[in-house]
């Protein structure tokens, strides 16, 4: 019964030259004329696998069988030929160029020498009539919306001959309209043969337009069901849940005052998307209050408001009674927070300068790291040392370049010159992201350890075993809103804490404003 | 000051606006392809310099204008694609890549003049400017009926070959960047390379030839420089013309016609300023002129365009 499948990908494995696993032993395939979505959280290995499937990586083993035939797919021009085409998650598209002209690129149809816009315009309007994909030919793609742009790399996929479409998380940028549209569209293309990987963690639409699903948590699969015998409940569990259970020991928190107090935050981005939704929220002084959360529903945002990397439209957040909102980045380290941010390599270290110039980099005009016009070098040396001492960083000499150091390590100068400059509320946004036991271990024991001796802690992690045990109380955020406040986290349950993220559930808005302690 | 204007309002003026336009033109379209191709290519000045020099030692010593010509341009093409071996291949960022052909072409080409040219006369030469008589530079054309059209016959006729094929470039570049597909396939990598690449174009290729275009539009440029505006080469003759087409590229928004314009704007800064010291304005003043005017349209341009790039975010609905 080989044949029914159009792809099927064996035993795939695929390491990172940094070392990450991220597919392990993963079975996948596609039967001819079937939606088929590709569930889990950020970081699965769901990306990657597809990306595997298009010839943009190469499996570090394993086989990829199309059509009944063992096939390596070398480049996206190989997989193209296969019949294989993508819509990636971020266009590949070029804005200033015409909708027709996008569709022809590097396929031009010709008279003489010059390119033949009338007929690049008719293989564009033929298509979209075909397909029922309704598109522009002579708009800017600069000027289109963003649901006409998908319709065009759609489009683009089918003209270069694709049976089979992989779609990257193709309602993300959707309005609700947009994606009912999307929806009957994707189902006419489905009732001509052709084989649609829908990729997304929405379980509504999940439910709506696939036939069957798999679902991938930390890199492997974790079974692939008949999308009408699987209920959202199942679904959620199978996609959240915590494989190991860590123990971070923690005493009971005695929350004092209020350091942060955020209220009714709302930011609209550049899509138009209600990012933040109403957001209020306090935490106190000795006690750590976790974000939970499908990353994409706001927590990104949260941050960068407070943090001044953006302005909101509206709200208010204060850190002891002090406007935080739009005043630099100086200004609300001097107010006393601390981050850790989420792209350690992009905004937490200088990966070029030394470990020395990086701890440093916060304070490096205090009196006492200066004498007169110059660095006071016996001071810093003194204090770097003792925090990679303090911070058991695994390194060469102070001197040594932060990017040659391992991952956990780099990490760890970053907490090291955040936890070290007395802060009153620290930001951890994804604290231990893809860093080894050992960092990760400290890292935690060092958050709670710094929340019993009286500073604030606001931790956003996409893992939840992470946020649920170092939590004392924890918040659910899906769609730019709380969806739920828990203020013990001993008790919850990872069903319980799926549902919300996953929108399944909600609290009421009484039971959310607890969150805020006035 | 009437005697300037009366100065300025007659046919040689105009005619000295379009000769001074043209090399800044060549170059202008050099800018203009190469920024379509998304990136820079600031070593123009130097590529200019190389062709102006070759170009007239070609042409002394075939004794032919035409094969010096053709000399300048292969030298022009030759060296912009060593450029793009060493920006592409090699990974050499491409500013540094352009500052070296810049220096080259001013130190460079004094030196290869130099010895090349040690056995006329039993001496050096710091110049060709001795060797190129008019027989040896590209021929002017008077173009039959217009010739005989009073003022507009001065302006318009009687000009280098190079300054009529300088327009009709830029009218051909425009076609190339908008009706071929090499031209969309340039402006797809310049902008969005991923994409060009996700479909099958070779981005390599195809800033190759966008680079080997720019070389060859500085062949045009200096072989005009040398054979036409001057007779014969001389040290650093070029004169910043290569760094004014970035100026004007930039200016005219990126595109032909307006970079024309903008060559035009500076053609006819520079013929004021030799305006003005020819009626005895001290030729210290009157040569920054055309500079200033590059500063000064280059800032009214830049606050032009930020007023018009300026939406404000809330007006999308919020």
């Amino acid at each position: 019964m080989a044949e029914e499948y159009v792809v099927q990908m064996k035993n795939i494995n695929k390491v990172y030259s940094n070392g990450v696993a991220a597919n392990q032993g993963v079975d996948f395939n596609l039967k001819r004329g079937e939606i088929h979505a590709l569930m889990g959280e950020n970081g699965a290995g769901k990306s990657t696998l597809m990306k595997m499937l298009f010839g943009m990586e190469q499996p570090t083993s394993g086989e990829i069988i199309i059509n009944g035939e063992s096939t390596v797919l070398s480049s996206p021009s190989v997989a193209i030929s296969k019949g294989i085409g993508m819509v990636h998650q971020h266009f590949m598209l070029v804005p200033s160029l015409s909708v027709a002209e996008n569709m022809v690129l590097g396929m031009a149809p010709r008279k003489g020498i010059f390119i033949d816009k009338a007929k690049a315009i008719e293989i564009t309007k033929e298509n979209a009539e075909k397909y029922n994909l309704h598109v522009e030919p002579e708009m800017r793609v600069a000027d289109i919306p963003v649901g006409m742009k998908q319709k065009v790399e759609i489009l683009k996929a089918l003209v270069r001959g694709a049976k089979i479409l992989i779609l990257d998380e193709p309602t993300a940028v959707l309005t609700a309209q947009e994606t009912e549209e999307l929806f009957k569209e994707l189902k006419g293309l489905k009732e001509e043969g052709y084989t649609i990987v829908f990729i997304s963690h929405k379980l509504n639409e999940i439910k709506e337009i696939t036939d069957r699903l798999t679902i991938m948590r930390n890199g492997r699969s974790m079974g692939v069901y008949e999308t009408k015998d699987v209920s959202k409940e199942d679904i959620s569990r199978l996609m959240v849940g915590r494989d190991v259970v860590l123990n971070v020991q923690k005493d009971k928190a005695k929350p004092t005052d209020t350091v942060l107090k955020v209220r009714n935050l709302e930011y609209v981005n550049e899509w138009n998307k209600k990012m933040l939704n109403g957001i209020s929220f306090d935490v106190r002084k000795g006690e750590i209050l976790g974000i939970a959360g499908v990353e994409g529903n706001g927590q990104k945002e949260l941050i960068d408001m407070l943090f001044s990397l953006d302005t909101p439209d509206s709200g208010t957040a204060e850190v002891n009674g002090k406007s935080i909102i739009s005043i630099g980045q100086k200004k609300v380290r001097d107010a006393g927070v601390s981050l850790v941010p989420e792209d350690r390599m992009l905004y937490g270290i200088a990966g070029t300068a030394s470990i020395e110039e990086n701890v440093i980099s916060d304070r490096a005009g205090s009196k006492e790291l200066n004498s007169g016009p110059l660095f006071n070098m016996k001071a810093i040396h003194e204090l770097s040392d003792k925090l990679i001492k303090e911070y058991t960083v695994l390194c060469k000499s102070s001197a040594q370049q932060v990017g040659m150091l391992s991952g956990g390590n780099i990490q760890k100068v970053v907490v090291a010159r955040e936890f070290s400059n007395d802060p009153v509320l620290i930001l951890a946004d994804q604290p231990t992201r893809g860093i080894d036991v050992g960092a990760t271990e400290f890292i935690r024991k060092k958050l709670v350890e710094l929340s019993r001796s009286g500073i604030a802690v606001l931790l956003v992690s996409a893992d939840l075993a992470e946020v649920m045990e170092l939590s004392d109380s924890l918040i659910v955020m899906h769609d730019g809103k709380i969806a739920a406040y828990f203020e013990d986290t001993t008790t919850l349950t990872d069903e319980e804490m799926g549902e919300y993220m996953l929108g399944l559930k909600e609290q009421t808005p009484e039971e959310i404003r607890r969150v805020c302690h006035d | 000051m009437a005697n300037l204007l009366s100065n300025m309002l007659t046919p040689e003026f105009f005619f000295s606006i379009l000769r001074i336009s043209a090399p800044i033109l060549y170059a202008t379209l050099a800018a203009i392809v190469v920024e379509k191709a998304g990136f820079a290519n600031i070593g123009l000045e130097g590529l200019m310099m190389f062709s102006a020099l070759f170009g007239s030692l070609f042409s002394y010593y075939t004794k032919s204008w035409f094969i010096g010509f053709l000399v300048a341009l292969v030298v022009g093409v030759l060296m912009s694609l060593l450029m793009g071996f060493f920006a592409f291949q090699l990974e050499t960022d491409i500013i540094l890549v352009g500052i070296a052909i810049n220096m080259m072409g001013s130190g460079g080409t004094l030196f290869l003049c130099k010895v090349i040219t040690d056995n006329t006369e039993g001496k050096a030469m710091a110049s060709t400017t001795g060797l190129i008589t008019s027989s040896l530079c590209i021929p002017n054309i008077s173009i039959p009926v217009i010739k005989d059209i009073p003022f507009i016959g001065g302006v318009l006729s009687g000009h280098s070959f190079l300054t009529y094929l300088a327009f009709l470039f830029c009218f051909l570049t425009s076609v190339m960047l908008y009706r071929t597909s090499l031209g969309l396939n340039i402006r797809a990598v310049g902008e969005n390379p991923n994409a060009a690449a996700s479909v099958g174009v070779s981005v390599l290729k195809i800033k190759y030839i966008a680079i080997a275009f720019s070389g060859l539009m500085s062949g045009f440029g200096g072989a005009f420089m040398s054979m036409s505006y001057a007779q014969g080469w001389s040290q650093d003759m070029v004169a910043g013309r290569g760094f004014i087409a970035l100026a004007a590229q930039a200016m005219g928004g990126g595109e032909c016609f307006g970079g024309m314009l903008s060559s035009l704007l500076f053609g006819f800064a520079q013929a004021m300023g030799i305006k003005f010291s020819s009626v005895g304005l001290d030729s210290n003043l009157a040569s920054p002129i055309p500079y200033a005017i590059t500063i000064i349209s280059l800032a009214v341009f830049g606050v032009i365009r930020q007023r018009q790039a300026k939406k404000p975010r809330t007006a999308e609905g919020t």
